[in-house]
């Protein structure tokens, strides 16, 4: 490797982190950056500094806001970014066998995780590159990922779980393949929405008047693509306070489909007209559920309540290993001055207001996923995640 | 022959209802058609007469499906599609009529003429029953739909501001508005094809600005009034009955009977290019068209023989009557009720803003019980907000979310109290858009709903969607500056872009679980049954 000919007597970097746990600053601290006041007189690589600094913009970007709000817009850029963070890191920073690699990229990850936990793409990239890893390191050492992942029962009887396997051997083609493979995941991630554009005609027939909620990108390209060989009909619920449905209907109009907009409260009103329901969301839970815009529950319901297919677009990359359960981590509030304005006054100071910004649909509700490798139902989803994720990554 | 008429009547009635002829009907269609080749000539002007009567059934039959309503199913049915003069108010909530107004078209024969043969031809029937007994009797439901003698004849009429898609509708009300020399005010706007049988109008068009100043047609107190009711300033139900009704009262006071006319007929005649004025502002509700109805009746029997001052007071205290007796105290006896349902630790969920509503629970505040209230609100209107300043005004510890929220907060909420616009004859609940929502969700959540509502906003139309009867408010107001773009500003430019402001829905029976009105506290099933009784009461 070529960093190894630069630092010759550079030690290997594990040996590193036990100095610096009595010498760095309590403050968390990058092993990255740490591992710089251990060099010889040569400078720190420039390399490293740039790797550190793109890590510490990309956290800030962050910090600031999640999709939408911040510079970074939309849950595919956030993916891709944080894909191509992870490509750098791999490629750049010093590893010398799988496990250190991984150990980075986990230490980064609950880094990345805990300056936005509502953005939950980030933690689904580093979970997805975590098992690349693991699938390039077997396949290095000649045994079929298959059979090391099936925990049968006699295996976990006999063995306790995959305890042994530490990731230690070094193999020197493994950087090269792990790039490789992360960038086919980035090919992948460029293509979701092509994937799913294509899948429109399948789903949308003629004269249908479809119902949708806020603003998603994927179900924007979706109804567009549909919308060059048929003609039908849309209505968006604006979703207060943030009104995009405003957006999602200029854009859906511009692009010829007759579009009418309406307010949340006439969701349930219009609902017996509608003959599907098409929906993007922020997350796709575990247990098939959804953590979505506000008000996509109430549209769930008024759906099932009507026997209204609810068609929910949602690529892969937003598949998360989470359950609903954890009460404290699943909302996000955001200021209640959207809701009550400062120029209300005097009832301001006596009045509690909650602008909470995602809602819970159970999978009872939800009726078909469209993703970029095909359509599913809720009940498939725990299997997909088996495919994309390793247990032993679900907490990070 | 009278025989005969009758049976061709009863299979024709069933043959246009699609059902199914049974053997005997069979059996006697033939024995007709024997008998009407025999007596051809005789028969020749009263079956041509049948003829006629088919063809209107099956004009009348073909206009509501034509525009897109769906027929109101009530007994009799009969949409004619010209109305007759009736004014609108009294369209707006159809009313059993007991006399059968003769429909428009029927240019070959007079009123009276018409009156007695239906008269001769119900006698038939009648003498013809007595002998059949339960032989070769039509299908039962024919049988409800017979000659209008049988049940109370409801003839109904589709009132003008659902047939905005029919040009015939629109030409006769522009008629009659200028009869009665009121400007016509006309739609804005791009229209939602799924409401085009709806009005559209525009906040920033009052029909005011057309009328002449000073209005000589118009008292001036309902120039105020529509002012007010079309620019949102007197809104909600309760509210614009009073000031409706208080509006009258002045009416009533500056009124002087003109020489060589009555008082109760001249009286009527008056007020009805005001009802249509305040029509046109903003349509009528359905505790309007109550109100109306009473004051109608009230002032119809006065007695000829009494004089004007006494009965203009006569009036008034009618009118006085009425708004202590079914809104004051129908408030006191519904706030009753109600405190028994509110227990402490309560935290009660309320939607936008309802007089009755809010008056419950500043009551129950009153009275020392302990509970929180949820305040939801909804765009455009954001009616919650007055209610939010009323009860944190009273003390009452509140908490704010719009409706987007209500998943979110609803695992909080122990009861869920709702206000209502109207309430329908086959149980639903017509009220504030968004209402039918909050009730769907609470369902899910296994929260109780509890609906408050007068008896005298009780109505007997039936309806089962949103769409049919509405009304559309101005598409303007969902416009929203946020971060300084206003995405929807060029609306009216895109072809393809339509605004959709709706102001009521219904709600289904089911989502309900009480409804307390100050009869009592009833499931929402027995609208028709108060309804029965209350007008066997009048």
């Amino acid at each position: 490797m070529r960093r190894r000919h630069n630092h010759p007597d550079v030690v290997p970097n594990h040996f590193h982190r036990q100095h610096t746990h009595t010498q760095t600053p309590s403050c968390p601290v990058s092993p990255l950056i740490s591992s710089r006041f251990y060099t010889t007189t040569m400078p720190a690589p420039d390399k490293e500094i740039d790797l550190t600094e793109r890590i510490e913009a990309f956290l800030s970007d962050l910090k600031r806001g999640g999709s939408g709000t911040g510079p970074l817009r939309g849950s595919a850029e956030m993916a891709r970014e944080t894909t191509a963070l992870l490509r750098r890191i791999a490629a750049q920073a010093r590893w010398s066998n799988a496990g250190d690699l991984m150990e980075i990229i986990r230490t980064e990850g609950r880094r990345m995780t805990a300056a936005q936990p509502s953005e939950t793409t980030v933690g689904n990239m580093i979970r997805r590159v975590l098992k690349i890893i693991r699938e390039e390191y077997a396949r290095s050492r000649g045994s079929s990922e298959e059979t090391d992942q099936q925990e049968s029962l006699h295996k976990l009887l006999t063995s306790g779980g995959l305890s042994e396997e530490n990731f230690r051997q070094h193999f020197a083609a493994l950087k090269a393949n792990v790039i490789e493979a992360i960038n086919e995941l980035l090919t992948e991630l460029e293509g979701t929405t092509d994937n799913i554009k294509m899948q429109a005609l399948e789903h949308i027939h003629s004269n249908e008047v479809i119902m949708t909620i806020g603003r998603s990108r994927t179900v924007e390209a979706f109804l567009k693509d549909a919308a060059r060989k048929r003609k039908f009909h849309v209505i968006v619920a604006e979703c207060a306070p943030f009104c995009q449905g405003h957006k999602m209907a200029t854009s859906l109009s511009e692009a010829g489909i007759e579009t009418t907009v309406i307010t949340d409260a006439a969701i349930f009103a219009v609902m017996s007209r509608v003959n599907k329901v098409i929906i993007g969301t922020q997350t796709v839970l575990a247990n098939g559920g959804l953590r979505a815009v506000n008000g996509t529950h109430t549209l769930a319901l008024a759906a099932k309540h009507h026997s209204t297919p609810l068609i929910v677009c949602a690529p892969m990359f937003k598949l998360s290993p989470q359950f609903p359960n954890e009460e404290d981590t699943f909302h996000k509030f955001v200021s209640p001055h959207e809701v009550l304005p400062f120029t209300e006054g005097e009832i301001l100071s006596k009045v509690n207001v909650h602008c909470p910004v995602f809602d819970y649909v159970p999978p009872e509700l939800i009726t078909l996923f469209i993703s970029n490798i095909g359509g599913h139902a809720p009940s498939y989803i725990y299997r997909l995640m088996s495919e994309l994720y390793h247990p032993e990554d679900h907490e990070l | 022959t009278r025989d005969g008429l009758c049976n061709t009547d009863d299979i024709e009635r069933s043959k246009t209802e699609g059902k199914e002829l049974t053997k005997e009907e069979k059996q006697r269609l033939r024995k007709e058609k024997k008998q009407q080749k025999k007596n051809k000539e005789k028969n020749d002007e009263k079956t041509s007469h049948e003829g006629e009567k088919k063809k209107n059934k099956k004009k009348k039959e073909e206009q509501p499906a034509g525009s897109a309503s769906q027929p109101p199913a009530q007994p009799s049915p009969k949409a004619v599609p010209a109305p007759a003069p009736p004014p609108p108010a009294a369209a707006a909530v159809p009313v059993p009529a007991s006399e059968a107004p003769a429909p428009a078209d029927k240019p070959a024969k007079s009123k009276a003429d018409l009156k007695a043969e239906r008269r001769a031809r119900q006698e038939a029937e009648r003498a013809s029953k007595g002998k059949k007994g339960d032989v070769g009797q039509p299908a039962p439901t024919g049988k409800l739909k017979a000659p209008p003698s049988e049940l109370q004849p409801v003839v109904k009429r589709l009132p003008e501001h659902v047939q905005v898609d029919n040009p015939e509708v629109v030409k006769k009300l522009a008629k009659k508005l200028e009869r009665q020399q009121i400007p016509l005010r006309s739609d804005y706007g791009y229209k939602v094809s799924l409401f085009s049988h709806l009005h559209q109008y525009s906040r920033k068009a009052p029909l005011t600005q057309q009328l002449g100043i000073p209005s000589t047609v118009i008292h001036p107190a309902i120039v105020r009034l529509g002012l007010q009711y079309s620019q949102g300033i007197v809104a909600g139900s309760n509210a614009r009955s009073v000031a409706l009704l208080h509006a009258f009262q002045q009416v009533i006071r500056d009124y002087t009977t003109p020489p060589n006319e009555e008082l109760s007929r001249d009286l009527v005649n008056k007020l009805k290019p005001y009802i249509s004025f305040l029509n046109q502002c903003r349509p009528l509700s359905a505790s309007m068209g109550n109100a109306i109805k009473y004051i109608k009746k009230e002032i119809s029997n006065i007695p000829s023989q009494c004089k004007e001052e006494e009965a203009k007071i006569k009036l008034l205290n009618c009118i006085e009557r009425y708004i202590n007796e079914k809104i004051v105290l129908a408030a006191k006896a519904i706030a009753k009720y109600s405190i028994e349902k509110i227990s402490d630790g309560d935290v009660i969920l309320v939607y936008g803003c309802s007089s009755l509503v809010n008056h419950i629970l500043c009551e129950a505040f009153e009275k020392k019980r302990k509970f929180r209230v949820i305040v939801v609100d909804s765009r455009p209107r954001l009616e919650g907000r007055e209610a939010l300043r009323r009860l944190v005004q009273k003390g009452i510890s509140c908490t704010y979310v719009l409706i987007s929220a209500v998943s979110y907060i609803l695992p909080e909420v122990s009861k869920v109290f709702l206000g209502a616009h109207a309430l329908l004859a086959n149980g639903y609940v017509m009220s504030r858009v968004g209402t039918s929502q909050i009730a769907l969700v609470a369902k899910a959540f296994n929260v109780p709903v509890l609906v408050c509502c007068e008896t005298y906003k009780f109505c007997e139309r039936v309806q089962t969607d949103s769409f049919v009867s509405n009304e559309l408010d101005d598409p303007d107001d969902l416009i929203v500056t946020r971060k300084g773009k206003t995405q929807l500003e060029h609306w009216q430019k895109v072809p393809s872009l339509g605004l959709l402001n709706l102001v009521y829905d219904v709600t289904p029976p089911d989502f309900v679980d009480l409804v307390i009105t100050d009869l009592g506290m009833i499931p929402c099933t027995s609208v028709p049954v108060v309804l029965r009784v209350k007008n066997v009461d009048q």
